[in-house]
């Protein structure tokens, strides 16, 4: 059988057309609004509370709609943005640097190896000022200069410095602005938060998204919701590689059960490989974490020069260690993006020049950094992250260089967006991680906070008028077939789950999931790699089904079922991931084939070929999914062979 | 290294609960304090027993889901620490490790170590913000910031609403996650306007929540894993004191 077969190419993208800089405010002016009295009228399900979950939820109830929120947590505090360290990006200029928004697009579009949509980003351009604006109106306690203003600094694939920052811990306090925006509408009435339930379905009716299917994760309970729109802000996907950096409850099971309803997913298999994160310790590793990429402004990234030389990194001389990010990209040094640093390492640990345990691991070392700034100013920047270091690996960073490895961070892809963030589903949108939209094959450093604020502050509650002015929609109640299906799809699903019981844990699964992914489908790809992993994929599915145990009932808190649940959907996901991968024959950002590269190891893109967005739309569980493609039209940015030496 | 485990074991909110002894062995040091328990709950389910019910998400220290007493305190034995990022390397071989969950009135449990935290947000949703729709923000650069001011305020943001000043405390208070919001925002200029209606309205909430009150213990600050001092609930007193005798907040006050 056919991996796949293709479907018509997505002809309308909505993207205003005219002069770039003009587009967002045309797109704004020609949408339909909605008049005050009519929005109280109307409810909006936000599923997720992250940066862009909470931020939405709390706009939209502002604007005077009914929202409804959920979050898988015990509070909408913890989603996993809060844990993003380094900071957010804006085109302020408050240097005085040569930014603009011109650049900040333009660096945007190039980081993401030119397969991002250009009238998205650059409107990822223009909000980016007005977050800070409402960041700082909120009380988030950015980083200043004794001067009062604001410290920035600079972050890879910028030659400026546009990152602000509070410590190591920017996430943290842009998240609590916005959870606090929203816990005040909490307090208002006007939002209805839903902490620790899970979606595990979305309800379409006559074509619109009208609701979810939840489960209540203490009480087990089953419940159908309604609204006039649905929003996503589930994040990413990172987790169907089992290790990685995201918390341990990242799922795919919102984006994944829509796209089983009809949502295209786009560019499955650009995932984030971050260069810098702990190196896995041992067999009994649940998750990898992450030291942030604001580390490499100070810290010098280095091998031996020697295969297997295994000294204390303290007695190896100057002249015998391969600084090789400055060696090999002498303009942007350490701070190359996120891809080409973290296949440069492990380029040097394939060459068996790797340090610590397995050779899987590289130096980075502020030595220099303390000489230059004193052990003071580099606790005052980094402090935070050296004491996380410390805590997990045992060894003091101030006295022995750290030791860094890349790992699965963030996934580029997700469900397909028009310029409106809504879905093929009309009344489902999708914003943040959630959605494909922004970053191309490569994010930047600092540029996920930007876009999770963009679009849940500013994007979101605009386009969402344009679509809601067409309601409100017809009533739907528990009784309409389609919601009793979804009901009843959800019921089966869990009873299935739990009638295996089998002989493995969930877990055993997930970790061998995650082994298959990153061994094919990781930092370096190849079509024999990929072929290998769809066939395992499918034969330890088919194992899960029969050999899983799920112990306990559906009735309260059982985490292995909620475990189970997503596992099954990450079974699906890392499937169409590998067919993706497979498909696109070229290198671009993240997606690294073996077989498409220059001669001196640098991805090799093919504009002729794929330079476009691949939307997989779902057919039937087993059968291939049909690849529809967005054609890319760069008028602003000319794609080039992406250089950073 | 090999251990004795004695966990709190309660089905759920109605049960009365009891501790159960698991023998865990070949822990290794590198291993984080949760995920020895995770190797507990994968045998636990092979031998098609219960696996042990614990709140974790991150597991980098920053969203504050994980917590439990471990041995007595909250997070267990090392300072600034949260459980998720407790490393074995702190305990010995043949150790016997006491692990239960949060215990106060306003945390009620819901399972083994799982309890329901939700009074924190109603804390906030009660004055923990400033007022500040979406759109309606200045220039960042209008209002400048003393760094002295905005570096005080960032250590007392710092808080990850765990919950262990609760849990460490003789009266069960939750004075110091109030007080850290409290201290973060009436530090900063954008605080100002609500800055005593806040304070009324949150340890008003809190008292309504359950938590008890403040006697200056200082467990609180010990136990706290981000190391939120305990002079930001002198502030907080200080700010409640002005709000209740001058009436402040009412206008020409």
């Amino acid at each position: 059988m056919e991996l796949f077969t293709e479907g018509d190419p997505i002809a309308d993208t909505r993207a205003p057309d005219g002069p770039i800089e003009t587009r967002w405010e045309r797109r704004r002016f020609e949408a339909k609004l909605v008049n005050p009295a009519n929005r109280r009228k109307m409810t909006v399900i936000v599923v997720g509370t992250g940066l862009a979950g909470g931020s939405a939820a709390a706009t939209l109830a502002e604007q005077g709609y009914q929202v409804k929120s959920y979050c898988y947590q015990d509070s909408p505090r913890r989603a996993h943005s809060i844990a993003a360290q380094g900071g957010i990006n804006a085109a302020k200029n408050y240097r005085n640097d040569g930014d603009s928004v011109h650049r900040l697009f333009y660096d945007t579009v190039k980081g993401g190896d030119f397969r991002s949509r250009e009238s998205n980003v650059h409107r990822l351009a223009e909000v980016s000022v007005n977050i800070i604006d409402q960041c700082v109106a909120q009380g988030v306690p950015f980083a200043r200069e004794y001067g009062g203003l604001l410290d920035t600094r600079s972050f890879g694939g910028a030659q400026v410095q546009r990152t602000f920052y509070a410590r190591g811990q920017t996430g943290q306090q842009l998240l609590l602005g916005a959870y606090q925006a929203l816990e005040r509408q909490i307090g208002l009435g006007n939002v209805e938060m839903n902490a620790r339930h899970e979606m595990l379905e979305l309800i379409v009716v006559d074509g619109r998204a009208r609701g979810i299917v939840v489960r209540d994760l203490v009480t087990g309970e089953v419940t159908t919701e309604f609204a006039d729109a649905v929003v996503l802000a589930s994040g990413g996907y990172g987790n169907v590689f089992y290790l990685s950096t995201n918390a341990k409850g990242c799922n795919v099971t919102a984006t994944w059960r829509a796209h089983r309803k009809g949502a295209y997913f786009a560019n499955p298999c650009y995932t984030q490989i971050h260069p810098t994160c702990i190196p896995v310790s041992g067999d009994h590793q649940s998750k990898l974490t992450l030291m942030s990429e604001s580390l490499r402004n100070d810290g010098r990234v280095w091998v031996p020069k020697a295969k297997g030389d295994d000294r204390n990194p303290k007695d190896i001389p100057e002249d015998e260690r391969d600084y090789y990010l400055e060696r090999i990209y002498p303009s942007f040094g350490n701070l190359v993006p996120r891809d080409i640093a973290s296949r440069a390492a492990k380029a040097v640990c394939d060459q068996g020049r790797g340090v610590g345990p397995g050779g899987l691991g590289v130096y980075l070392d502020f030595a220099d950094a303390i000489g230059r700034l004193g052990r003071k100013a580099v606790e005052a920047k980094y402090g935070n992250l050296f004491e996380m270091y410390e805590r997990i690996t045992g060894e003091d960073p101030y006295e022995v260089p750290m030791r860094i490895y890349p790992a699965v961070h963030y996934t580029m892809g997700g469900l397909w967006v028009d310029y409106d963030l809504q879905s093929t589903i009309p009344g489902l949108f999708v914003i943040g991680e959630a959605n494909f939209s922004d970053h191309g094959a490569n994010r930047l450093g600092a540029s996920a906070l930007m876009q999770g604020l963009a679009d849940g502050y500013f994007v979101l509650p605009n386009t969402i008028a344009n679509y809601l002015a067409g309601g409100p929609f017809e009533k739907v109640d528990a009784g309409h077939p389609a919601v009793v299906e979804a009901r009843r799809d959800v019921e089966d699903r869990i009873q299935r789950l739990l009638a295996v019981n089998g002989d493995r844990t969930v877990d055993s699964f997930h970790r061998e999931l995650g082994q298959i992914m990153w061994d094919h489908c990781g930092m370096e790809r190849s079509e024999a790699g990929l072929r290998k992993a769809i066939d395992e994929i499918r034969a330890l599915r088919e194992q899960f089904w029969q050999r899983v145990r799920v112990l306990g009932d559906g009735e309260g808190l059982n985490q292995s079922l909620e475990k189970a649940g997503r596992v099954a959907d990450f079974f699906e996901l890392a499937e169409l991931m590998c067919i993706d991968a497979l498909h696109r024959e070229e290198s671009c950002g993240g997606h690294f084939r073996a077989e498409y590269q220059t001669e001196d190891g640098e991805a090799q893109r093919d504009d002729e070929r794929f330079s476009y967005v691949a939307a997989w739309e779902f057919t039937a569980t087993g059968q291939p999914s049909v690849l529809h493609k967005e054609d890319l039209k760069f008028e602003y940015v000319h794609p080039t062979q992406r250089s950073y030496k | 290294m090999n251990l004795t485990l004695r966990i709190w074991r309660q089905s759920g909110p109605e049960d009365k609960g009891r501790m159960v002894t698991y023998q865990v062995d070949d822990v290794s040091p590198d291993m984080s304090f949760l995920e020895m328990l995770d190797v507990l709950n994968e045998r636990l389910i092979l031998a098609g027993e219960d696996p042990v019910a614990f709140d974790h998400d991150c597991r980098e220290g920053i969203c504050g889901m994980c917590g439990m007493m471990i041995n007595g305190q909250a997070h267990g034995p090392q300072r600034g620490t949260t459980a998720c990022q407790l490393h074995m390397r702190q305990f010995s071989d043949g150790d016997t490790i006491d692990i239960e969950p949060w215990r106060a009135r306003a945390f009620p449990v819901i399972k083994d170590l799982v309890v329901n935290r939700g009074a924190f947000d109603t804390i906030i949703a009660a004055g923990g913000y400033i007022t500040a729709p979406t759109g309606s923000a200045p220039e960042a650069h209008s209002v400048p910031v003393a760094k002295a001011n905005a570096d005080a305020a960032f250590e007392a943001a710092a808080c990850i609403g765990c919950g262990a000043c609760v849990a460490a405390c003789p009266n069960g208070s939750g004075m110091l996650f109030t007080a850290a919001k409290v201290t973060q925002l009436s530090l900063l200029p954008q605080g100002q306007p609500e800055r005593y209606t806040r304070v009324i309205g949150m340890v008003d909430a809190h008292d309504e929540a359950g938590f008890g009150g403040c006697t200056n213990a200082g467990e609180c600050t010990v136990a706290c894993p981000k190391g939120i001092p305990l002079n930001t609930i002198g502030r907080l007193n200080r700010d409640y004191l002005t709000a209740t005798t001058k009436a402040a907040g009412k206008p020409g006050s």
